[in-house]
């Protein structure tokens, strides 16, 4: 058990008084779960949750130069992005491999904001700085001065929109806008990381505290329940969302883990654009895959892939599915089974248990 | 947490009733909580030989999968076959509809390494206090 000094979130005090069980998350003390996970999953998928996700990191980027240095860092294309609209991008090293992933808000032409996995900030914030070199550029990491809440699931909109007057029904998906949630001036971003509409909220950690108990109390009728970092996973896993540490890292590219939608190719250079130039040229060795279990056993992180019993990858997530009722799982495998329909074996404590390649997202809501 | 009086206990957190010639093997109140909810078993085969100390079985919930360890050498007679389609019986009945296995033992039970349910609840507050000493060592 971890007995380093944990850092914790404005609202670490509040998880303690609702029962949660708290972990070591990359460094913070997190709320792994409280009244269960598939309780919580399940309150998500059809009313709605609240999430504490003030670890995540915000680092401002602001100046004439700010454009250019956001589009030289991240694969997709922010010149493109409209004043309250929000990208998703990988950021890749020069062999391509993936540092991160994260969200771009554009709040003016010369103002950007980025938000990155919590581990990942301080390496995200030096890599920026770093490539400041000749830019009209400031990057200031305010992540400590940012608590971030998301409310996600069908009923996420009636529940805030009972306490803002701002019309939450005209923020479009993968916008933002600045408004007052229970009188508080924040940021409102339609976003989230589970497969559902929903909101994230930014404000200063000072609010947060009452913000998320007036949240829990505006859903009560709607059947609001606070979700954990355990839900979180199988949330964002069954609507087949990356995760850093498991889909992506250093040794993973993007055309690997099937963000290719997020490479802009025809935009000017980019850091990691040759080699993710060259790699789509060649072809690709592995890919991600997404399937499901056809004979007993939950696959996990790192259990080997075979096939005929020859190792042709390994899994990168894996967990029962609770809104599909089934075992599945995302993996690396050699490119030539990635292919749907495919008979792969998963080796569980020493045994292929069968599995097949099927399309993802595992789960996708009703429009 | 409850703990039953007329079981008997591993540090391994499984319970054990033992009838005639028969011991019923389950996983208890403490670690069911422990695990969150279960969502899936492997038991093994009926007729399956064990031996005091071996995994015997797999129980996984959704973080996490653990080992089932038999505190008796014997031959597995019975297994619980709802935990099939209903793993979540674990968490709900523990010591009754949760049940895991029935062991026929080859000897009389090796009470060495198992507790009476007096030693097991203070093998529980143990731990609690051992939990409570590394929180306050992560406080600020």
């Amino acid at each position: 058990m971890a007995k380093e000094n944990l850092k914790k979130t404005p609202l670490n005090e509040k998880h303690r008084l609702l029962g949660a069980k708290m972990v070591d998350f990359g460094g913070w003390e997190m709320p792994v779960q409280y009244s269960g996970i598939l309780e919580e999953h399940r309150a998500v998928r059809g009313k709605a949750g609240l999430f504490d996700v003030s670890h995540m990191g915000e680092i401002d980027v602001q100046g004439p130069d700010a454009l250019i240095l956001v589009n030289k860092v991240i694969t997709n294309d922010a010149a493109k992005l409209a004043v309250k609209q929000i990208l998703y991008s990988p950021m890749v090293y020069e062999n391509g491999g993936v540092m991160d992933d994260l969200l771009v808000y554009k709040l003016a032409e010369d103002h950007y904001y980025l938000v990155v996995n919590a581990s990942n900030t301080e390496k995200d914030f030096q890599w920026l700085l770093e490539n400041t070199e000749k830019l009209n550029v400031q990057v200031v990491n305010i992540s400590a001065h940012t608590a971030q809440i998301a409310i996600q699931g069908p009923k996420a909109e009636v529940i805030l929109q009972k306490l803002t007057d701002y019309n939450l029904n005209s923020l479009k998906y993968y916008r933002f806008d600045f408004a007052k949630v229970d009188g508080v001036a924040g940021l409102v971003s339609r976003t989230g990381y589970t497969g559902e509409d929903g909101f994230e909220i930014y404000a200063g950690p000072e609010f947060a505290g009452q913000m998320w108990e007036k949240i829990l109390d505006a859903g009560k009728d709607e059947g609001i329940l606070p979700i954990g970092l355990g839900a979180r996973d199988t949330l964002r896993f069954e609507a087949g969302l990356p995760l850093y540490g498991q889909e992506l890292s250093p040794e993973i590219t993007p055309w690997e883990a099937g963000l290719g939608l997020f490479v802009k190719l025809d935009k000017e250079d980019f850091i990691g654009k040759a080699a993710l130039v060259k790699q789509k040229q060649e072809g690709l060795t592995r890919r991600l895959i997404g399937f499901e279990m056809v004979e007993r056993g939950i696959p996990r992180s790192h259990y080997p892939i075979a096939v005929n019993g020859q190792e042709i990858g390994w899994v990168s997530s894996g967990s029962y599915a609770p809104s599909l009722d089934k075992n599945i799982g995302l993996g690396f495998v050699d490119a030539q089974f990635a292919l749907l329909g495919a008979e792969i074996e998963v080796v569980i404590r020493g045994k292929g248990v069968k599995a097949k390649v099927v399309k993802t997202p595992f789960y996708k809501r009703e429009a | 947490m409850a703990v039953l009086q007329d079981l008997k206990y591993t540090k391994e957190h499984v319970w054990v009733k033992f009838e005639a010639n028969r011991a019923r093997l389950g996983i208890t109140d403490y670690a069911q909580e422990t695990l969150g909810d279960v969502v899936f078993t492997e038991l093994p085969p009926v007729g399956k030989l064990v031996a005091k100390g071996e995994s015997i079985g797999i129980v996984e919930s959704v973080k996490s999968v653990s080992d089932i360890y038999t505190p008796l050498s014997g031959r597995v007679i019975d297994v619980n076959g709802q935990l099939a389609d209903s793993p979540e019986l674990i968490n709900q009945d523990p010591y009754g509809q949760g049940w895991l296995m029935d062991i026929e033992p080859f000897d009389a039970p090796q009470m060495d390494i198992l507790l009476d349910a007096a030693e097991y609840e203070k093998f529980l507050a143990q731990i609690q206090v051992e939990q409570e000493n590394q929180q306050n060592q992560t406080g600020p």
